[in-house]
């Protein structure tokens, strides 16, 4: 029997990081304050002592720079963690994260891997503002050739985070600042969760509800609640964005009958519609009620803690989706 | 406190084969063997062929766009021929005599213009990405191959060719400020072919040179005549003899003109004026080498007619090649997204329909699992020319 101990998610995403380092030596992270500043979020603690400045390095603030020079190191085989301080800051990196890294193997006809791997953090919630909160996962799951995987926990963290990393296309790495300090078990022994395999966080018989990160807890929250008004949820955590493991999610519609998917990035075009649409597809038969959405509210995320909490898709509207869907409004 | 200057600098310009035909015997001594002076016209010649048949299969219909490398010849090829054959060549789009030099089948680079992606799968052991088209990105990926080369200890550097108009873009100075910071053996050559499109270079850069950017990052930076096949490689010899032996990385300015448009879609006699273009004429790079070679009793118009009949029909047979590749298979648009084929794409592939109708696994014949154990090496086509 494998221990397990009590460990942040920080330390889970270093731990995973650091065993792939330890095992392939082709693997290196490179990003803003990585190395000697030990990480923005203490993520990378302890990884400049441990591996040297060749394979910890710390950048000029110049995402473009990073995400694109890592490109080239990838084409060469390497396999390196390129960690924007928030994908955010992502967003200067555009042509190189979008129009380059997920269509270099295409483009070269199958010559050049791009076995990468960007990750910081995503998503509103700290009081950041509306420029420092972006939730990019709809924005860039549109973009074929690349991977997303948004984990959860410590345990999903380490698992997803060492398998992106073996992983031979660009994989973007979705964590949340708000989570970073969740403890959760973790084992001892090596373990490796694959992209494309959804969990079920909570079963239940009367309403699936699929998200993604960090809006799980807010689901769990809203399960809590509505079992005590005696409606049983069944959650859903999908784990990765690119590829859909929307097998689980059929399986799970098929038997609750009702949907109700929740995503923490912006209602139109988002990764939410696409569930729905893809549930309508293949379980229109079987739902008792149109799949309802959550969101956060389309409006940027607001500065204010009262005002960003609202917008979020928050354990109110999750409650209300479900009550609507199951005819308990 | 007195007034102090912190920084005075200047900025070399390099000219060996001028315009006229003069030689400057000290700075070129031993730089290009005679055998290897007659090489390299040869090749250039082949270019110029090779310009004029693919802008005529674009006119005829046969080719969708295509930019022409007239008047540039010497740049790509002068910085190739002072490399190593193993050091990266990250090119954008008008570096053909560098890359055919290399060993780049003349047909990959009109397959490559006449639609098909194939054209980019680099054979293997030619140690060059693909033609970057969009402006100025591939310059941080050689960045990225000159570290990753750095990590693994070996003494092979890359050189990245960009345009004028590149150095306006961000990527440009991320990629500069890496290789200096970062110490990384990076030859960064800028052709300066005085256009971006119908943009004349002055609204690139106020600064005098643009050559003088690489100073700004700290580096070595040079400028230098462009169409002068022995300026080339010297800079380039000299740049990549500091980047091997010291992992600095030197930026190069090539001066140079674009004698075309900029590409089959662009008529540059809307905004250029002729008189310019004629002047360019002259300080063609083939015409000096020619005059060069005359000089020196190595070339002859007997065998330049020979020459001429050759490019003619090595290109002729490149085209030849070209055009009896079958066009590639419908289900090769789902092959190399990934590296192995995901679940949804492989189902799409298998039926053809649009997503919302094609993504359903009862329609694949035993499931996704038996398609699954196919194997990829089944339903993924593999790399190369057929």
């Amino acid at each position: 029997m494998s221990t397990t101990r009590l460990i942040e998610f920080r330390d889970a995403l270093r731990e995973g990081m650091s065993e792939e380092m330890r095992r392939d030596p082709s693997v290196f992270l490179m990003g803003e304050e990585v190395a000697q500043y030990q990480g923005a979020y203490k993520v990378s603690r302890g990884m400049l002592q441990e591996f040297g400045p060749q394979r910890v390095i710390d950048t000029p603030i110049s995402e473009s720079g990073f995400a694109g020079l890592g490109i080239g190191a990838a084409m060469m085989g390497l396999r390196p963690i390129i960690e924007f301080m928030s994908w955010s800051f992502s967003l200067v990196a555009a042509d190189q994260i979008l129009n380059n890294a997920p269509k270099m193997l295409y483009m070269s006809g199958g010559q050049f891997k791009v076995p990468i791997v960007y990750r910081g953090n995503n998503g509103a919630g700290g009081q950041l503002g509306s420029t420092h909160s972006w939730s990019v996962e709809s924005m860039y799951a549109n973009v074929p050739g690349l991977k997303i995987a948004i984990p959860f926990d410590p345990y999903d963290a380490k698992g997803l985070i060492k398998t992106a990393i073996r992983d031979d296309n660009p994989v973007f790495f979705l964590e949340s600042e708000r989570l970073l300090s969740v403890k959760g078990d973790v084992p001892e022994a090596e373990y490796l969760i694959p992209l494309g395999q959804a969990t079920v966080r909570r079963t239940g018989s009367d309403c699936t509800i699929v998200s993604f990160g960090r809006p799980l807890y807010f689901c769990m929250e809203a399960a809590e609640t509505l079992a005590s008004d005696g409606i049983d949820c069944e959650v859903i955590d999908g784990r990765t964005i690119r590829p859909l493991d929307i097998e689980t999610i059929v399986r799970s519609v098929c038997k609750t009958n009702c949907c109700v998917v929740v995503d923490q990035s912006w209602p139109f075009a988002s990764i939410a519609a696409e569930v729905a649409a893809q549930v309508h597809e293949r379980c229109f038969d079987d739902l008792d009620h149109h799949v309802v959405r959550v969101h956060s509210d389309d409006v940027p995320p607001a500065y204010a803690y009262n005002l960003e909490q609202e917008m979020l898709p928050n354990a109110r509207k999750i409650c209300e989706a479900v009550r609507t869907v199951t005819y308990n409004a | 406190m007195p007034v102090r200057t912190v920084l005075s600098t200047n900025i070399e310009y390099i000219s060996i084969l001028d315009e006229h035909g003069a030689f400057d015997a000290k700075l070129g001594k031993d730089l290009i063997s005679d055998e290897d002076v007659v090489k390299l016209y040869e090749h250039m010649i082949v270019c110029r062929r090779f310009d004029e048949i693919a802008f005529k299969l674009q006119r005829s219909g046969r080719m969708g766009t295509y930019p022409e490398n007239r008047g540039q010849e010497a740049a790509s090829l002068g910085a190739v021929y002072a490399l190593r054959k193993d050091d990266w060549l990250v090119p954008c789009y008008r570096e053909n005599p560098g890359l055919f030099w290399r060993g780049l089948p003349m047909e990959y680079i009109l397959l490559h213009w006449m639609g098909d992606e194939r054209g980019n799968q680099i054979p293997d052991g030619l140690y060059m990405t693909p033609q970057a088209i969009p402006i100025g990105t591939q310059m941080l990926h050689a960045v990225g191959l000159a570290w990753a080369g750095k990590y693994r200890g070996e003494d092979r550097i890359a050189c990245t060719f960009f345009g004028d108009g590149a150095t306006s873009e961000g990527d440009c100075h991320e990629a500069l400020n890496f290789a200096a910071n970062l110490d990384l053996p990076v030859v960064f050559v800028c052709q300066n072919n005085g256009w971006a499109i119908s943009v004349p270079a002055k609204i690139q850069c106020s600064a005098p040179t643009i050559a003088q950017r690489g100073l700004a990052y700290g580096m070595e930076c040079v400028q230098c005549d462009g169409n002068d096949i022995f300026a080339m490689v010297k800079v380039v010899r000299d740049a990549a003899e500091l980047a091997r032996r010291s992992h600095r990385p030197t930026f190069i300015e090539a001066v140079t003109y674009r004698l075309g448009d900029h590409t089959t879609a662009d008529d540059a006699r809307r905004y250029r004026d002729s008189a310019e273009v004629e002047m360019w004429k002259k300080r063609d790079p083939l015409i000096r080498l020619r005059k060069y070679l005359v000089d020196r009793n190595q070339w002859d118009n007997e065998k330049e007619q020979i020459l001429q009949a050759d490019a003619k029909e090595q290109v002729a047979a490149a085209v030849k090649r070209a055009e009896e590749i079958a066009a590639p298979s419908t289900t090769d648009m789902f092959d190399f997204l990934y590296a192995q084929l995901p679940d949804q794409l492989r189902i799409q592939r298998a039926t053809l329909r649009t997503a919302s109708l094609g993504q359903d696994p009862s329609q694949l014949e035993g499931g996704i699992e038996a398609s699954r154990q196919q194997g990829i090496e089944e339903t993924v086509s593999e790399p190369g020319l057929p």
